[in-house]
Parts: structure tokens; C-alpha cells; sequence
């Protein structure tokens, strides 16, 4: 599934927060969105889900939806978003109860998630009795339950310490290695992005506007190899440079508001 | 060897062996299970002596074995039943009323944006109304009997319950929300499965608090205008000086408030054992 973003521009009350974004997500694609704070990443994303209406221009999605995908544009949230009163699989269970799905079907599709994602033993337990890492696994697991065809992930990884995230990674390396799923990436973290995506779309400080799409040429599966780190450390030196004085100028901003 | 020599090992000594000092403790709750138990047998210790010496009238403040006494005559000559039946059934049928209409229009305003711009400001003008101040209204259209009482308890517990519940809607999680319409849920199933459960604790607090008062007006409306029920044995008791019984149905609303209290602890633990 493709992603079409034209000419899009939101704001909230007098604030513009994005102008004028063009971006084409193409079929398969890991697109990492950066900026700093407050340039409508998240909205860009709540937008490009359906959960924000954008002020003007337009969004669109192009391709066909694989065969069992229930809900092709699914979110993975920041905050997990997990619902504490339901135990791990009845979350998951949660985005399948509104489907005609027989019970045999949806049952599948809860252990299918939970043994993916390692959650088997824990599939009883409450949100409040699992680690961060964990509940993030439940909300990929959940994600994964309706079989999407494109992702959008809102700093999935932020809310975690190093090594889950590390983990969390690989979890993702595996589920596109294997999934292919289209994803739209929002983070704060440029080595998420080097690690995970195909281009990286820089976005300014308030207003967002795009201001540049690097494309990291490195495949995936190669980029943990001493050989390719040379040019990992080029395009991370060079996103670094494209978001820093946005960054300060952000920080500032944010400082006299 | 000359001294000047050696090290000055003493003042090395001195400071490596010194013990951190511990400077974490206090500011921390303690659990004294034994404590309130003890305070009350004391405060009815003392209470006995100081009626037995004389430093208390009997007339106006009776030992707490006369009360106690005064209250094993009500159990035995079936008093204590027959008013506090009358009081649990007017408690149970007012606050019922109060708190299913309380809910339905505290979730219609919780949800509904017109529905909230029209009862805020109702709610705000009637919440302050003293509630017993409209039982003579209640009894002119309802008459002397139960509905009357029914009336100004329900009427009592109502706004409360108004506000608890949209107030517990409205601290439902906006990302549970986001994230089930971003999953495709219909809006009866947000409903259903996130508003509901996530406004419930709310909810429950609003009950504690309901109850409080659906107890208060019932001994009030029971004084006004009732043969039976704890708050008219009290009067009773009162009118004709037997502060020894008046103080036993006293206990009695005390217990009661207490076995409430207990149930609704119960229901919190049973319904919201996920916090």
C-alpha cells in the first residue's frame, strides 16, 4: 500500500504547525519522520491515520489490501495505549470483537500475535504487572492481530530504556523482514532511524515543513556490519547537521513561550 | 627512627572509620493495626469512668454500658429491625432512583456536547439546594408517605451522581479513545468497552459519596414526618429524654454508615482490581 501526501497544512487555532508537505510513501518502504519538538511529526502521522482532520490539502492511500488485513492503516502508539482493566490477550482481542470473524479465526490471530511477540506466558496478565518493553510488545502484538498493511508508529520506543529498545528494534527488523509492511516512523532518535528506515524525511521547526528526505543506502540487514558504518556515521553527521540548529531554535521558541 | 618520619596515620584513621550516618527514615505511613482499636477502648474507657465517678450526667452523656444495654433492649423487643428496615428500604429505594438517573444524564453530558451545555449550568443552580429544604414540597405532591422520602433522598443523590459521572467521563484517557478509532471500533464499542470501565472508578467514588448523603437525608426526612426508621427512634428517644437509647440508634446509624462503607470497598476491590 502506497501513501500520498499532497500539499498538506494543519494548524491548531493561529498556530501552523505543518505547511505545505508533500511525501509519497511508497509500497513496503520504512519512512522515518525527525524533528524537533513541537514540528508535527505526531500530527502528521494522526493525520495520515485518519485521526486528525487535516485543514487543507490532501492524503490518500494507493494498492491493493492483502487478504485478511482488517484494518489496513494501523497505529502503534508511544504510550502503548493499552487498555489496564483487560489482560494481554483480551487487549488484543480488543481491535478483532467488532470483526464477523469466527472464533476459531480470532483465536488465531490473538496467539499468533502473542507467540510472535513472546507474550504467551503473560497472555493472563494485566498491563500494570509487565514492563514497558513488554506492554509495547503487547501493542505491536495487538497491531499485528489485524494484519496491516501499512503502520504508523509514533515513537514506539521512546517511552523505553536502551537495551528494550534495542530489543524492540530487532522485533521490527524481523516483523519487516518477514511482513514487508509499508510504515511511516516518527522518532526523536536518529540511530532508530539509520537503524530502521530507507529514507529519513527531516522535517523544520514550527511550522514543519519538509526539509529534506535522505535516502540511506545501506541495506537493512547489512547495517550493524563494521562495513557499513562509514557511511551510516556520513548520513547520521548529516542528519545531525540538517536537524541541529532547528533544534536549538525549537528549544528556544519553546524557551520564551 | 625519628617520629617525623612515620605518616600522620591518626587523622586517616578518624575519617576512613566513621559511619555514614542513616538520615532516610520518617516521612513514611506505618501500619498500626492495633492502634485504632486501642484508641477506641480508651475513649470508652474513659467515657465509663467519667460517667461512673459523676463527671458526666447520665441524663445527658449515659456510659457506653448503658447504651449498650439500651441497645440489646432494642434487639430483643424487635425495634431495632422494624426501624431499621424502614430506613434500609428508603435508603435503597431513594439512593436506586438518585443514581440511575444521576448516571444517565451524567453520561448523556459526559458524551454529548449539547447535552452538557444545557445541564452544567442546571446542575450548578440546583447541586447547592439544600435537599431536606424540599422535602415540604415533596410532600405536598407525593404525600406524607414513603414517596415523599423517596423523593428527597433520590433528589439528594442525584446531582452528585450527575457530577461524579460525567467528571469520571471526562478523565477516560483520550490516546484509550484515539487508539480504538484508530483501530476501526464503532461508537457503541468505545462506549462499551473503554468509556464505561475506564469512568467506573469515578463512578464508584461518586457511590461513596452518594451514600453518605442518601444516609444523612434519611435520618432528616425521618425526623420530619415518619412513624418508623432510625432518624425518627432517634427523635423519639430525644422527646422523651432517653438518651441512652437515642445514643444506641445513634451507634446504629454509625454501623450502618460503616457496613456501607464495607460493601463499597468490597465493590472497589471486586471491580477495580486492574488499578
Amino acid at each position: 500500500m502506497r501513501l500520498l501526501v499532497s500539499n498538506l497544512t494543519h494548524r491548531y487555532d493561529d498556530l501552523t504547525v505543518l505547511d505545505g508537505i508533500d511525501l509519497t510513501l511508497a509500497e513496503g518502504e520504512i519512512l522515518a519522520v525527525i524533528g524537533p519538538s513541537g514540528c508535527g511529526k505526531s500530527t502528521l502521522l494522526g493525520i495520515a491515520g485518519g485521526i486528525v482532520a487535516p485543514m487543507s490539502g490532501s492524503i490518500r492511500v494507493e494498492g491493493a489490501v492483502p487478504d485478511g488485513c482488517l484494518n489496513p492503516i494501523t497505529f502503534i502508539f508511544q504510550d502503548f495505549a493499552l487498555l489496564p482493566w483487560r489482560s494481554v490477550e483480551d487487549n488484543i482481542a480488543l481491535v478483532l470483537e467488532h470483526h464477523p470473524l469466527s472464533s476459531a479465526e480470532r483465536g488465531e490471530r490473538i496467539d499468533s500475535g502473542l507467540r510472535r511477540m513472546g507474550l504467551w506466558e503473560f497472555r493472563k496478565a494485566l498491563p500494570k504487572q509487565l514492563s514497558g518493553g513488554m506492554r509495547q510488545r503487547v501493542g505491536i502484538a495487538r497491531a499485528l492481530a489485524v494484519r496491516p498493511a501499512m503502520l504508523l508508529l509514533d515513537e514506539p520506543l521512546s517511552a523505553l530504556d536502551a537495551q528494550t529498545r534495542e530489543l524492540l528494534m530487532d522485533d521490527f527488523l524481523e516483523l519487516w523482514r518477514r511482513e514487508k509492511t509499508t510504515a511511516l516512523y516518527v522518532t526523536h532518535n536518529l540511530d532508530e532511524a539509520l537503524r530502521l528506515a530507507d529514507r529519513v524525511c527531516v522535517l523544520s521547526r514550527r511550522p514543519g515543513r519538509i526539509r529534506e528526505l535522505v535516502t540511506i543506502e545501506e541495506p537493512r540487514e547489512r547495517r550493524q556490519e563494521p562495513s557499513a558504518q562509514a557511511h551510516l556515521a556520513e548520513v547520521r553527521d548529516r542528519l545531525w547537521h540538517l536537524m541541529k540548529a532547528e533544534a536549538q531554535m525549537a528549544d528556544r521558541e519553546i524557551a520564551r513561550a | 627512627m625519628p617520629d617525623s618520619l612515620n605518616p600522620p596515620a591518626a587523622p586517616v584513621a578518624s575519617t576512613m572509620g566513621q559511619p555514614v550516618r542513616f538520615r532516610g527514615g520518617g516521612f513514611t505511613v506505618k501500619r498500626h493495626p492495633w492502634a485504632a482499636l486501642a484508641a477506641f477502648a480508651l475513649l470508652i474507657a474513659v467515657w465509663e469512668g467519667a460517667s461512673r465517678l459523676g463527671l458526666a450526667s447520665p441524663l445527658f452523656l449515659p456510659p457506653p454500658s448503658a447504651v449498650a444495654s439500651a441497645l440489646a433492649g432494642m434487639v430483643t423487643d424487635g425495634s431495632l429491625w422494624l426501624n431499621l428496615k424502614a430506613s434500609l428500604l428508603r435508603i435503597a429505594v431513594g439512593w436506586v432512583l438518585g443514581t440511575a438517573g444521576g448516571m444517565l444524564v451524567g453520561f448523556a453530558m459526559g458524551i454529548f456536547s449539547t447535552a452538557r451545555a444545557v445541564g452544567v449550568p442546571l446542575v450548578s443552580a440546583f447541586f447547592p439546594i439544600p435537599k431536606i429544604a424540599l422535602l415540604p414540597l415533596f410532600i405536598l405532591w407525593f404525600g406524607i408517605g414513603e414517596p415523599s422520602k423517596f423523593a428527597t433522598i433520590g433528589f439528594g443523590v442525584f446531582f452528585p451522581t450527575v457530577i461524579a459521572t460525567y467528571s469520571a467521563i471526562d478523565s477516560v484517557p483520550r490516546n484509550l479513545i484515539r487508539m480504538a478509532q484508530s483501530f476501526g471500533l464503532p461508537w457503541r464499542s468505545i462506549l462499551r468497552s473503554i468509556v464505561l470501565p475506564g469512568a467506573l472508578p469515578g463512578i464508584l467514588a461518586g457511590f461513596r459519596i452518594t451514600a453518605s448523603i442518601a444516609l444523612i437525608l434519611v435520618v432528616a426526612a425521618e425526623m420530619i414526618g415518619a412513624e418508623y426508621g432510625i432518624g425518627a427512634f432517634v427523635l423519639m428517644a430525644g422527646n422523651l429524654m432517653q438518651t441512652d437509647t437515642l445514643l444506641a440508634g445513634v451507634l446504629v446509624l454509625s454501623l450502618l454508615g460503616l457496613a456501607i462503607g464495607t460493601v463499597l470497598s468490597q465493590l472497589e476491590r471486586r471491580l477495580l482490581n486492574w488499578r
